[in-house]
């Protein structure tokens, strides 16, 4: 704690006066009350959406890092945002534990492959797992598609790929699979809102 | 939501049934407490469990599984037969004066035109009276018509008496009437009901009907539109509106487009057959735009590739065969070997299906598979789930790891259709990637193979619009920009490029595209709405017209032209949702669901989307009816303890989607008395919070939810273990003895329930049976969903 120039000389007179202050041997200023900042205060805080249920509760994260370029953010506090009209605030037991998500222990870090009859999981790159998924998709999109059918009607699809795309995903990254689901003509296409 | 979630204080009675909000949506629920606070609001709770729900409630009743309608076509009857619906708003909002055909009929159960073999209809009946003069569909004002949609309601609905319902329901005719009396008050003007539903009404063989009976409810008693009314469902995941808007399901192109059928081979056929034609002279009838929105769709996939010498592309789209191609049915061709392969994002497809020994050994027959997600799912190790040897799987499967909500930004849509933005806080952990990096780098490299081997039919692959500064990382904003639409060329003084203000601004002539016509205004030339935050309330009901943005454009309650009557006054003055304002010349308000400058004078219907112009009470075949009839029906589940007391020979929904292979097997009671249904708990989210340390401290232990009268028969004890089974299959877990589940007297016999949270599996921090081993492949017709509330189960004690 700094001690300003003014408080300085009245801990001097003080010291004088009493005679024995100033000769204690340690600084006085350590004793001082403090009140211990809060880890938050320092976060950065970030405006998102509970991604379970639909009420769509707006809560703040706080991430902490230095900010150097070796080292990752990482979620410390999640709370529900006061501003957002809809939770005001609150949060259910989900809600609150949303922490726990995103610092899960068991995330998957690495793409990982099970070759046919395997019982084993192996660590792949992303290159190899881009470069088997769009062979995969090919090769079936190749082997199946239909340009007409029976009665000689064009119908250019594909039925026997499953695209099946999940409902936390947002707006955005789902419309781009749907986009390309549909530029493959893949007919079974589905999402959880039906079950 | 035709509503909003704050706008449930607004209402005078918040009517929940097939939901349990107070769990489920706890933080969305409060706006129903606060609705008691603010204006004495009463809670109904119709629920199989006495429930937290039912714990606030001012009225609970405890209904059987699966017999909904009848409880909700007796409301109808009550309404009906005491003259207790909004007579006005009846006669200028809904459908009531039209004449229906008089060949049209139901009796013992079927509505005219079923045929056995087929087990379909010939809807050719179930249609209005037209009159040759003007081409519309007679109408009789002053209701008196025996065959006006009015009294063939009255009709169909007198036999739904509350002796009748008792038997069917469980429920004792005193409370039902309670119920009623408390219903029928919301028929007067200025009392509003709104009623909140979830998944308790959707996984039914006859789901879509339910819903269909409370919306014919909520418009006789004038509660559509009105702010503290309408109906809503209370969506499950955070984006699940997002995804069924964005067309996530193949029967639908973005946003409610449709996919063109294999008859339709050219652009002309499908934009006539889509266009519908005015049934009233002064509907707005806003399908009519369909030309727009979809040759906007084309632009948006093919761009320069899409012009009108080629039908703007048409034939890139896929045709599907026979309709919908939807879970039942692909698990049954995969089951069958007639799939190859299967991509699946933030979705587990073992524990999500019905029947799901029939979906683990679907997925054997497959080739290949690829999942993506945040954590190990038991659909990615399906091949090492009990009873399968590892080495008999041929199918090779790709782990992808993704990123969670805050490790990507974007927007989400939630159940009353705001589109609100979320940043992003920190990368994925490891080498875990957001799924705009995936599917870039993934149409990259599939676009190369394409371009360097040719293979069938490349041109949609190639040729697909890939706008992306970065085309091997997308961004969020790029995609919105698509979505929202834009200018294909110089037009009007917009320059190419430029993004539309609203859908409004599309055109069929190719100078604009747009990849969701409901989503367009999101993100106007002035910038991304759904990132607003301002919390100004102009008309004090909670509407917030500047914060997010609201499909469609950004009109907080749907159908808001009915809150007011034939001169555009509110129906309650208290609740001004919208009036017409002369000195204006304009509806002022909410985004008013009508043309904004034209005068009541002009009778423009409320229900600007249907070709009727107005609240539909009979699904008339010549806009578009169901599968199962003009009119809900009581049937009973497909495994049912009771005979139909309505219709003892069509006791269930005669077209629902049945599977009967070897594996697709039914109960009867005599060999599974009880009834079972599953649900959620609060602290669980589907299978990801169980991976969760919070939640999975919260609630870790799987368990089966007892009656005690039944649990005392069974000599089973609170913690006991127990196994549940059906004629699918058998599942085991803890015995959890209860007084929220009594058992009913149903058609003179004792019938007890059981409940089945369904949050566990193989994998995770905490381990559980899949309750989805149990569940019936059954489905219903219109919106394919499984029949997941009300089966059949025998339950009994392991010993140890």
């Amino acid at each position: 704690m700094d001690i300003s120039r003014r408080g300085f000389l009245k801990l001097s007179a003080g010291s004088l006066g009493a005679g024995l202050v100033g000769g204690l041997g340690f600084d006085l200023t350590q004793a001082h009350a403090r009140v211990r900042e809060l880890k938050i205060a320092k976060a950065k805080v970030t405006k998102s959406i509970c991604p379970y249920c639909s009420v769509s509760c707006g809560i703040l994260a706080y991430s902490l890092s230095d900010g150097a370029m070796n080292v990752k953010d990482r979620i410390i506090h999640i709370e529900g945002n006061p501003d957002d009209p809809i939770n005001r605030g609150t949060l259910c037991p989900k809600g609150a534990t949303l922490r726990d998500f995103v610092n899960a222990p068991d995330r998957l870090t690495k793409p990982l492959y099970r070759p046919a009859g395997s019982s084993e999981w192996k660590e792949i790159s992303w290159d190899e797992a881009i470069e088997k998924f769009a062979r995969w998709v090919k090769d079936t999109r190749d082997r199946t598609f239909v340009h007409k059918d029976r009665a000689g009607r064009i119908v250019n699809r594909c039925d026997s790929i499953i695209w099946a795309v999940g409902s936390p995903l947002g707006n955005e990254e789902g419309w781009l699979m749907v986009k390309i689901g549909i530029a493959l003509g893949l007919s079974a296409r589905e999402t959880q809102a039906t079950i | 939501m035709t509503n909003n979630w704050v706008d449930i204080s607004n209402s005078d009675l918040v009517f929940v049934m097939g939901g349990n909000p107070a769990e489920n949506h706890p933080c969305g629920f409060k706006w129903a407490i606060k609705a008691r606070e603010k204006r004495g609001a009463k809670i109904i709770c119709i629920d199989p469990r006495f429930n937290r729900t039912a714990a606030v409630a001012d009225i609970f009743a405890q209904i059987r599984p699966g017999s909904d309608i009848a409880l909700l076509g007796g409301l109808i009857n009550y309404v009906l037969q005491n003259e207790k619906y909004q007579k006005e708003y009846v006669k200028i909002h809904t459908t009531a004066p039209f004449i229906v055909r008089e060949d049209f009929g139901f009796k013992d159960g079927l509505f005219t035109g079923y045929d056995p073999k087929t087990k379909s209809y010939d809807k050719t009946t179930w249609d209005y009276e037209f009159d040759p003069a003007t081409g519309y569909p007679k109408m009789d004002p002053t209701l008196k018509h025996p065959r006006c949609v009015l009294n063939i309601l009255k009709k169909h609905y007198s036999r739904y008496t509350p002796e009748v319902v008792s038997k069917i329901t469980g429920i004792p005719k005193e409370k039902f009437l309670q119920i009623a009396e408390g219903v029928a008050k919301c028929g007067a003007p200025n009392k509003n009901m709104t009623i909140l539903y979830a998944l308790g009404w959707t996984h039914h063989s006859y789901g879509t009907q339910l819903i269909r009976t409370a919306c014919i409810l909520q418009l006789l008693l004038g509660n559509i539109g009105v702010a503290g009314g309408g109906i809503n469902a209370l969506r499950g995941h955070s984006n699940v509106q997002g995804m069924t808007d964005l067309a996530g399901q193949n029967k639908n192109l973005p946003t409610y487009i449709k996919p063109p059928k294999p008859e339709e081979q050219t652009l002309q056929q499908h934009l006539k057959n889509r266009t519908p034609r005015k049934l009233h002279p002064t509907s707005m009838n806003y399908w009519a735009n369909y030309p727009k929105f979809f040759i906007s769709f084309l632009k948006c996939m093919w761009g320069e590739h899409a012009r009108p010498e080629n039908d703007f592309a048409y034939d890139y789209l896929y045709k599907p065969e026979g309709g919908y191609n939807s879970w039942d049915k692909f698990i049954d061709d995969m089951y069958k070997g007639k799939i190859e392969g299967m991509v699946t994002v933030a979705l587990n497809f073992v524990n999500n299906t019905p029947n799901a020994k029939k979906t683990v050994r679907a997925l054997k027959n497959l080739k290949w598979m690829v999942v993506m997600d945040p954590f190990m799912i038991e659909t990615a190790q399906f091949w090492k789930a009990e009873g399968v040897n590892p080495s008999d799987i041929k199918t090779e499967v790709l782990v992808l790891p993704t990123a969670t909500f805050l490790e990507k930004e974007g927007s989400m849509t939630n159940s009353a259709r705001w589109i609100k933005w979320k940043y992003k806080a920190i990368d994925p952990p490891g080498e875990a990637k957001d799924e705009f990096w995936i599917f870039g780098r993934f149409f990259m490299k599939l676009k190369e193979l394409y371009e360097k081997e040719g293979g069938a039919f490349p041109e949609p692959i190639l040729h697909l619009t890939w706008p992306y500064q970065n085309p091997y990382y997308p961004t969020a904003e790029e995609i919105l920009t698509e979505i929202n639409g834009y200018y294909t060329r110089d037009v009007d003084g917009h320059k190419k490029g430029e993004r539309v203000k609203l859908f409004t601004a599309l055109r069929d002539d190719g100078s604009t595209a747009c990849g969701g016509w409901l989503y367009s205004g999101v993100y106007p030339p002035e910038g991304n709405l759904a990132k607003r935050t301002d919390l100004h309330d102009p008309l004090g009901l909670g509407t917030y017209p500047n914060y997010a943005w609201n499909w469609p454009a950004n009109r907080r309650v749907l159908y808001n032209r009915a809150s007011a009557d034939a001169k555009g006054r509110p129906w309650d003055p208290e609740r001004p949702l919208l009036r017409w304002d002369p000195e204006k010349g304009r509806w002022v308000g909410d985004t008013p669901d009508t043309a904004a400058t034209a005068p009541p004078e002009k009778e423009i219907g409320a229900f600007i989307m249907l070709p009727e112009g107005r609240g539909r009470l009979f699904a008339a075949k010549s806009y578009a009816t169901f599968k199962d009839g003009p009119l809900p029906e009581h049937y009973e589940p497909y495994e049912s303890p009771v005979e139909n007391v309505l219709h003892p020979k069509v006791p269930h929904n005669p077209v629902a989607k049945v599977y009967k292979s070897d594996i697709d097997l039914l109960g009867t009671p005599d060999k599974f008395p009880y009834v079972a249904t599953t649900y959620r708990l609060t602290e669980h989210y589907h299978f990801w919070t169980k991976h969760i340390y919070g939640t999975s401290h919260l609630a870790p232990v799987m368990f089966i939810e007892i009656p005690e009268e039944l649990a005392k028969e069974k000599g089973i004890q609170n913690g006991d273990m127990v196994r549940v089974s059906t004629a699918r299959a058998s599942i085991k877990a803890i015995a959890l003895v209860t007084k929220r589940i009594k058992p009913l007297q149903v058609a003179g016999k004792t019938v007890y329930t059981v409940g089945i949270p369904i949050h566990w599996g193989f994998e995770g921090l905490v381990k559980g049976a899949i309750a989805n081993f149990i569940t019936p492949n059954v489905w219903d017709p219109n919106s394919r969903t499984p029949e997941f509330k009300g089966f059949l189960a025998n339950i009994e004690k392991v010993r140890a």
